[in-house]
């Protein structure tokens, strides 16, 4: 039981930290695309200003929580995506280092070569998390002791390069709405267009993703099992729909709630299916690591449930405190303000 | 090179560089609060912009910080894979504490400082920075904890294959976690201090805003006083806890190979690992290793000799960090008590002044050596007499950690090059280019 609630807690700490951060992702990547100025750009980093440190905080979350709730799978997780996910940390690291210094100086190539980090420091991440997922929906090939059967190439199968691509738009479309709402008037109609214009190629991709999900894994046994975890799909798909639907009444606020939905029902879809595995392995399914062979002593999962219990919601709420304070629209002459990137 | 010690030195070259950084943090926070404090309570607008000016060159070195602590944590997964396994039920429990309960409150919060200062009132963004600087603070306890549990192992059982927690408070309240915890806050806030001190004397020599970087000098010279002469005391405790927890690392560091009752402690030096002595011995006090490390001048002490080969640290590596961080710590209390006794007109003194500028990067070198002397001098374990760091790494391949290490070195390079330099820059800029202070911004 406990291992259960912990495997749900898992599957929360991913979602929250793919809704928050997907939009500053999204936002980096972009980029290029709407942001042709030096204040365009600007705008493009401001308009995660306040919000980006503490997003990025819900993945170390997430790995912390790997690490104390099942530190089997935490070890062969990671040892085993060694290359990607140290590609991840690279372009985390550049991405922050971006945002904090790039407005420090004044020259051209100063500021072009933070602007390449932010944008590949932005796509890299949405692109490898997708990848990394959808592998490890269809399972690695991983042995009896946890060691992986291949490279970097193996994870860049079909399946696997069809969940970063959607892990891609589903983060554009939320960064554009994103931009939509935060930034100044010249970039907030950008924002919204992109997102109009992304949507229909994300459908498309959602719609192939789903399909292939049912030949490439065995996600949707646990649905057909408990028919109760449709909803998350639904939700996915119900979220897409009204996110165009708010998108053409120019509701941005709604149309970003909608995205968010969309994220959060497609990973719970994602991590519900995978129930009770965290690392399915595809050479045999008995090297699987589960939530119950992986999982740390009843101790453990009692402690650091009181205190997920009590923190997470604590987050939640100074996190929301923190969005509605600095949810006001950007204006150009906010970027002359000390603090401004 | 195998993948032992290319992901040892992964390893050192993150933690090294992550700790240029951390200790600015932990203790600059606490100063520029106060400095925030001051202003709010008596409405002076120079202890406002010494705010803003403290600040932003807080927010330049808290960046790099944050980025770097990220891949230390992912990299017990990625390169110690079997050390994470082992431990995890305690050491992963104790990473993920901190990043629930105070890394999420110094991200967020720090940003509500920075740009809340027009949407917020003056007690709700003063708020801000002390939740800041509480929040680095637990988050160096958290982090210290599992270290600590690496150096001192309680409150588990080898069960399962596996170290499991049986015990939470005797982890997060043995007596060793405390005093790591306050040895290592208290060097950050003489690095903290003396960061304050040095750029205001380099401002003061110049007699550039002397009223803005004296008030400077005032706030961080009793503040960096109180800590150095801490340090030595708390030092001390620190040492001597080692007698009974870790006896080969203590060993190692006073370079004493044999064990003696009543052993002497020798100011001069120098360890001969080859031959199991020293080369050099000379200018010994009597009975004071023995009298230190046990309160009792006949106490015995145990030498190197008395562990087997594989199972000593690094003999010279160890005492060289010890001796030099002690001498530091000596440099610091008198550097501060002479910036202390001069803190009411301190632009007339310019040779502390130049000294003072020059010491900018003492205390960093001494935090990095104390590390240093806590992992090198733990060798060849990683978990204290449990688990061997040759038994706890990856079973990956080694031309992926040849790459990152490789990466690590030339991205953190660079990264440290350029927040220096814009260090550099902000801080010899001086509060003067900042918009003027009230309604100019």
């Amino acid at each position: 039981m406990l291992e259960t609630i912990w495997f749900v807690l898992w599957g929360v700490l991913w979602t929250v930290y793919f809704v928050l951060d997907g939009f500053d992702l999204g936002l980096g990547t972009l980029m290029p695309f709407l942001a042709k100025t030096d204040d365009e750009r600007r705008i493009i980093f401001n308009a995660q200003g306040p919000f980006w440190d503490g997003n990025e905080v819900w993945l170390l979350t997430a790995g912390g929580a790997t690490f104390a709730a099942f530190p089997r799978t935490y070890a062969t997780m990671f040892s085993a995506l060694y290359t990607p996910l140290m590609l991840l940390l690279f372009a985390l690291i550049l991405r922050g280092i971006a945002i904090e210094f790039r407005s420090k100086e004044d020259a051209t190539w100063w500021r072009t070569t933070w602007d390449t980090c932010m944008i590949v420091g932005s796509f890299l991440p949405a692109l490898l998390l997708g990848v990394a997922f959808a592998n490890i929906f269809q399972g690695l090939p991983l042995d009896a002791d946890g060691i992986m059967h291949g490279n970097l190439l193996t994870l860049l199968n079909p399946y696997g390069l069809l969940g970063g691509l959607l892990f891609v738009l589903l983060f554009l479309v939320h960064g554009g709405l994103w931009l939509a709402i935060k930034g100044d008037e010249v970039m907030r109609p950008r924002g919204a267009r992109a997102a109009r214009i992304l949507w229909l190629p994300l459908l498309l991709v959602a719609v192939v993703f789903l399909i292939a999900t049912a030949f490439a894994t065995d996600l949707y046994s646990n649905l057909l099992r408990w028919p109760l975890l449709w909803v998350f799909p639904i939700l996915a798909v119900l979220g897409l729909l009204g996110s165009r639907f708010f998108m053409a009444k120019q509701s941005y606020w709604k149309a970003w709630g909608a995205s968010a939905a969309t994220i959060a029902g497609a990973t719970a879809f994602g991590v519900a299916g995978l129930y009770p595995r965290l690392l399915p392995s595809r050479l045999d399914p008995a090297f699987s690591l589960t939530a119950f062979n992986s999982a740390s002593s009843t101790l453990t999962l009692k402690i650091m449930l009181g205190v997920a219990l009590f923190f997470v919601p604590v987050v939640l709420i100074y996190q929301f405190w923190v969005y509605r304070t600095f949810a006001q629209p950007l204006r150009l002459e906010d970027l002359e303000r000390p603090e401004a990137y | 090179m195998d993948v032992l010690h290319l992901s040892r030195l992964q390893f050192a070259v993150s933690t090294y560089f992550h700790f240029l950084f951390v200790p600015l943090t932990l203790g600059l926070s606490i100063l520029v609060a106060v400095m925030e404090t001051i202003y709010v309570r008596r409405g002076d607008e120079e202890y406002k912009r010494m705010t803003k000016f403290w600040g932003k060159l807080f927010l330049i070195n808290f960046a790099i910080g944050v980025v770097t602590g990220i891949t230390l944590e992912f990299q017990f997964g990625t390169n110690w894979s079997r050390y994470s396994a082992f431990v995890g039920d305690i050491f992963g429990s104790l990473l993920a504490i901190e990043a629930t309960a105070t890394f999420f409150l110094e991200s967020t919060f720090i940003a509500v400082w920075v740009f809340g200062w027009e949407r917020l009132s003056k007690r709700a963004h003063l708020t801000a920075i002390w939740l800041v600087a509480i929040a680095s603070n637990m988050s160096a306890f958290w982090i210290i904890v599992a270290n600590a549990w690496m150096q001192s192992p309680v409150g588990y059982v080898i069960r399962n294959g596996r170290a499991e927690l049986t015990d939470f408070m005797a982890v997060i309240t043995q007596r060793f976690a405390i005093l790591e915890f306050l040895h290592t806050v208290g060097g950050a806030y003489i690095l903290a201090g003396f960061f304050v001190l040095g750029i205001s004397s380099w401002h003061l020599l110049r007699r550039q805003n002397v009223s803005f970087f004296s008030k400077s000098f005032r706030v961080a010279a009793a503040f960096t006083l109180i800590f150095s002469i801490f340090e030595l005391l708390q030092g001390h405790m620190n040492a001597e806890i080692l007698g009974t927890k870790q006896p080969a690392k203590l060993a190692a560091m006073e370079s004493q190979w044999e064990t003696q009752n009543g052993a002497s402690i020798n100011l001069i030096q120098w360890p001969d690992a080859a031959n199991e002595r020293n080369s050099i011995q000379t200018l010994s006090i009597p009975k004071m290793l023995s009298l230190l490390a046990h309160y009792n001048p006949d106490a015995e002490v145990k030498g190197l000799k008395a562990y087997p080969r594989d199972q000593r640290p690094p003999v010279l590596v160890s005492f060289l960090s010890f001796r030099i961080m002690v001498g530091l710590v000596f440099v610091f209390i008198a550097l501060s008590g002479w910036a202390w006794l001069k803190h009411s007109a301190p632009e007339k003194q310019s040779f502390l002044l130049r000294l003072l500028v020059w010491t900018i990067p003492l205390p960093y070198l001494a935090c990095e050596l104390g590390w240093t002397l806590a992992e090198v001098g733990r060798q060849p374990w990683i978990v204290y007499r449990i688990m061997r760091t040759s038994d706890a790494v990856s079973p990956i391949a080694t031309s992926q950690v040849a790459i990152s290490v490789a990466a690590f070195i030339v991205v953190y390079t660079l990264l440290g090059v350029v927040d220096f330099y814009l260090l550099f820059k902000y801080a010899r800029r001086g509060p003067a280019d900042m918009p003027a202070p009230a309604g100019g911004r």
